[in-house]
């Protein structure tokens, strides 16, 4: 699988973020966006998942997935997608189910990160550490090639940012893609990097 | 098709366990439907003349419970980013969530709805007939409220808007789901022609909105 990023451009209630964004992102890739605050780092990822449109430029996926582009991408933004009146493994549950089951099972995703004795816990009685682990799983329960990491170490403790870095290293390892925005040391080699602008 | 289920269930599940759900629409419902004898007064043959159409109305106000929510939340934590990416249409996503809005809220009303009939004085016959209008009925009234909760995705903090924004749209479907529940009350009303324009926005309101919510819900996004 290719990602190709041609000349992005975003512009957001007439003030121009950044332009003349291009990458090229092949299998194994992983690309670190560094930047400040408000440089554009979760602006960007959402535009290479299709859920905001670029004001310029284009994004490219080699083979061209079914559908939206999305389907082949996990995106996992500073809001978790949790529902706290469900217990964990139904909130994993869901996402296979409407995403599709093509990962590992609930039980063994939150086993990954050691979650797995709260799987009948309502998420609502979750850390903002652990509901973010929760969030994590969903990249094991449901496997795509591409993965847009929004921040992913925010919140997280020392153990289970380590613990995250093993998990990209392992995706990154079968071929796949990554794009990780981070204004922190990813816990894992990045192969390409990204500085997005002042943000001012 | 698993994804469409997984989302209506979700959303009958979720409103099932935040703040009683079905149980929180019919009490509303009843409260509506025993203030409004006070306000009329101790006539019962005045009661149940007006009896199916205090249903319908108390009817329309249960639907907008929690409405504004319905995709508000699902913005709010994050769930709308990963629908979109799930490869399930944004419109399919939309009948989902109603669907499921009403299998929470609309058909807990139906079923009360007989019981809550005779506190009016309904005879037997006008309140199957009113029950079976209020049954073909809300679906609509769910339907174009799915409109105006996408719209509240864009609008933020919408709050009461929603039902100023929504009551006027359902003003067909009150005349002709309270002009067809009347026949059982009188005789010189007649059912067949108001209960199939009835039927008719029903399905209006099942194409349109889906796509109308969808569409809204893509504008906020931008």
């Amino acid at each position: 699988m290719r990602l190709t990023a041609t000349k992005l451009a975003s512009e957001r209630g007439g003030r121009l973020i950044f332009d003349d964004i291009s990458f090229a992102l092949g299998d194994g890739d992983l690309l670190a966006i560094t930047g400040p605050n408000g440089s554009g780092k979760s602006t960007l990822l959402r535009i290479v998942a299709g859920l905001l449109p670029a004001s310029d430029g284009a994004v490219e996926l080699d083979p061209e997935p079914d559908g939206e582009r999305g389907v082949a991408m996990h995106y996992l933004g500073h809001r978790d997608g949790l529902k706290s009146a469900l217990s964990v493994g139904e909130n994993v549950e869901f996402w296979r189910r409407t995403a599709g089951a093509t990962g590992l099972e609930p039980p063994e995703a939150l086993d990954r990160v050691r979650l797995g004795h709260l799987i009948d816990l309502p998420a609502a009685y979750l850390s903002a550490g652990q509901k973010r682990r929760v969030a994590i799983t969903r990249l094991l329960a449901v496997s795509r090639p591409i993965w847009l990491l929004d921040e992913p170490t925010a919140a997280l403790d020392t153990q289970s940012e380590a613990e995250l870095g093993e998990i990209i290293a392992e995706h990154v390892g079968f071929g796949g893609l990554v794009l990780a925005a981070t204004h922190l040391e990813l816990p894992v080699a990045s192969t390409q990097s990204l500085g997005l602008g002042s943000g001012n | 098709m698993t994804a469409f289920l997984a989302v209506a269930g979700q959303t009958i599940a979720i409103s099932y366990r935040v703040g009683g759900g079905a149980l929180i629409g019919v009490l509303f419902f009843l409260s509506v439907l025993v203030v409004i004898p006070f306000a009329v007064g101790p006539d019962l043959d005045l009661l149940a003349r007006i009896g199916p159409a205090i249903l319908w109305i108390g009817a329309l106000l249960a639907t907008l419970l929690g409405l504004d929510r319905l995709f508000q939340d699902d913005r709010d934590d994050g769930t709308l980013d990963h629908l979109v990416l799930s490869g399930l249409s944004l419109e399919a996503m939309v009948l989902a969530k109603a669907i499921g809005h009403w299998a929470a809220t609309g058909l807990p009303l139906v079923i009360a709805a007989p019981a809550l009939a005779l506190l009016l004085n309904l005879q037997p016959a006008a309140l199957w007939t009113v029950t079976l209008t209020l049954l073909v009925g809300t679906p609509a009234l769910t339907l174009i409220g799915t409109i105006g909760a996408a719209l509240m995705v864009a609008l933020r903090r919408g709050g009461m808007l929603i039902a100023v924004l929504i009551l006027p749209f359902t003003v067909p479907v009150l005349i002709f789901g309270v002009a067809a529940a009347n026949a059982g009350v009188s005789d010189r009303d007649s059912f067949g022609q108001p209960f199939l324009f009835l039927c008719a926005f029903t399905l209006f309101s099942l194409v349109i909105g889906p796509f109308a919510g969808a569409a809204a819900i893509r504008a906020a996004e931008e």
